[in-house]
């Protein structure tokens, strides 16, 4: 698993739950260290005996547990470099879910040997729309649904997001469109620099 | 045909940083994009060469000659601040009609979004400007991960160098190993002899035959150190050509004289590298712990290296004793 998902977990984990669940985590894990690093890879198992780790400390649902981390992954001010990455996919929240099928893409565009799962957004109605994820990254599904409803209310926009369930080898999150502009949203200026 | 106004509105979708000019060089129209970067001073009406100032080709000052660049690529500037740089591709209108300048902003995109708040809106769909924005970021972010990633691997190698207690070179213990075994057996009262070793002419051979040569000879003169001594004994490289052997337990004169002259002997025969013989040998000098009441580590070394300088002195190729001066003061 490439570490800038590990480091994701990592960082989503000790802002969320604080540094003493981390190293909880870890140890229970048996990583034998407590820092992913960003640009390496590591062993599959590894990010799942963390995911295990997890639930069980927190005694809760992968699947929840994952949804925070989408969330977190856009609306934490520590990620924000993340969040204007995907604010570029378009300037409505509709733009960025059709931008949605780029997206694995452009991941591998920035960071080559990244590999996301494919996504494939189907519009049912100009106001519901379907999102397969395809394997390739157990619970991607779950994080992705937590980064759309932090996503819509970055746009400010109103949506309604659920797993739609199993089809064929994809899963399939429904998003309903309640209001495209239901708030101003956050503000993204494309030409911003870090101080 | 169509008239002006209708070409206008075509080239405001397509490529909203164009400039319709006439025959005379005055800007017809400019487009939307543009026309946000000077949004108090319409272009219109105005001199194209009075707006922009032509980088290159930099021999064209009038409108004619820039007319005449048909098809050719152009390189502007702002005349006032900020003066961004912008490139322009010149497509002649039929009849002697003017021009119609396409502009862009070339590299210079990412100060021109910052200084005039340019959002998606203002790029046609086609133009590449919102990926490369894109790509900046992601990139520099990754950039960023990975130079973090390096600092802290420096910062590891560094620490594991502090501690290393291998020549890399020879395979010898470095300096710092040595250190640690003096300490070590000056400590445990043990008796023990400290010889300096350091090569005649290996300077000659590495300026002579290169750095390979020499690390050839430094790894040959090593192994035949380690041939002589045994194996509780420490050999050490300690400096470029210079060499500490510790002898644990040894402190017969007579031996280790043995030791320094089969030492010698071995090191002055002609090493081959690459079918040029190497010629080099060596002088030493050793001091024992037990010509000191209370031995600490930089008086021994001091002594054996007063005793090498001896050896140098008298010709090279020789071993002295430390106690060969005490005695003739």
């Amino acid at each position: 698993m490439h570490g800038l998902i590990n480091r994701a977990i990592q960082s989503f984990v000790c802002a969320t739950y604080g540094q003493p669940c981390w190293l909880r985590v870890t140890e229970a894990a048996g990583l034998g260290f407590t820092e992913f690093e960003a640009m390496l890879v590591y062993e599959d198992e590894m990010t799942k005996r963390v995911l295990d780790a997890l639930c069980a400390d927190l005694n809760r649902p992968r699947a929840e547990i994952l949804e925070d981390l989408g969330t977190y992954l856009v609306s934490h001010p520590n990620m924000e470099d993340l969040r204007r990455l995907l604010r570029f996919g378009g300037v409505t929240y509709v733009e960025f879910l059709h931008s949605l099928d780029d997206l694995s893409d452009r991941a591998r565009l920035a960071v080559s040997d990244l590999r996301l799962p494919m996504l494939e957004l189907r519009e049912v109605s100009p106001a519901e729309y379907q999102l397969f994820c395809y394997p390739g990254l157990p619970g991607y599904s779950s994080v992705m649904v937590g980064v759309l409803r932090a996503v819509a209310d970055d746009y400010g926009a109103l949506a309604m997001l659920s797993h739609d369930g199993q089809h064929g080898d994809a899963e399939v999150i429904s998003i309903v469109l309640v209001e495209s502009a239901f708030t101003e949203g956050r503000h993204f200026d494309l030409g911003a620099r870090k101080s | 045909m169509m008239d002006t106004a209708e070409l206008s509105a075509l080239l405001d979708t397509l490529c909203p940083m164009f400039v319709l000019v006439d025959e005379r060089g005055k800007i017809v129209n400019a487009g939307p994009t543009l026309q946000k970067l000077r949004p108090d001073e319409p272009m219109q009406g105005k001199d194209f060469l009075d707006v922009f100032e032509l980088v290159r080709p930099r021999t064209v000052t009038t409108t004619p000659a820039l007319l005449s660049l048909a098809g050719g690529k152009v390189h502007l500037k702002f005349h006032d601040e900020p003066r961004t740089a912008l490139k322009g591709l010149i497509a002649p209108m039929p009849k002697g009609n003017g021009a119609i300048i396409n502009l862009s902003f070339g590299i210079s995109i990412l100060d021109a979004v910052r200084d005039y708040a340019l959002t998606s809106a203002d790029f046609s769909g086609t133009d590449l400007a919102i990926e490369l924005l894109y790509l900046v970021e992601a990139k520099s972010a990754a950039m960023e991960a990975s130079r973090s990633l390096n600092l802290r691997l420096q910062g590891a190698m560094l620490a594991a160098e502090e501690q290393a207690v291998t020549d890399m070179l020879t395979g010898l213990k470095n300096r710092r190993a040595m250190d640690v075994v003096l300490r070590h057996l000056i400590s445990g009262n043990s008796a023990f002899a400290l010889m300096h070793l350091d090569l005649d002419f290996f300077k000659s051979v590495n300026d002579h035959l290169g750095h390979a040569a020499g690390d050839f000879v430094l790894q040959q003169a090593a192994r035949i150190m380690e041939e002589e001594t045994r194996n509780e004994d420490t050999v050490a490289r300690i400096g470029g050509d210079e060499f500490v052997i510790i002898f644990k337990g040894l402190v017969d004169e007579s031996v280790l004289s043995d030791v320094a002259s089969r030492l010698i002997k071995r090191l002055r025969q002609p090493m081959m590298f690459e079918n040029t013989p190497c010629q080099i040998s060596a002088s030493i000098g050793t001091a024992l712990s037990t010509q000191f009441s209370s031995p600490n580590a930089a008086e021994l070394l001091n002594a054996a290296d007063q005793a090498l300088y001896e050896a140098k002195r008298q010709g090279r190729s020789r071993h002295c004793p430390y106690s060969t001066l005490v005695e003739s003061e």
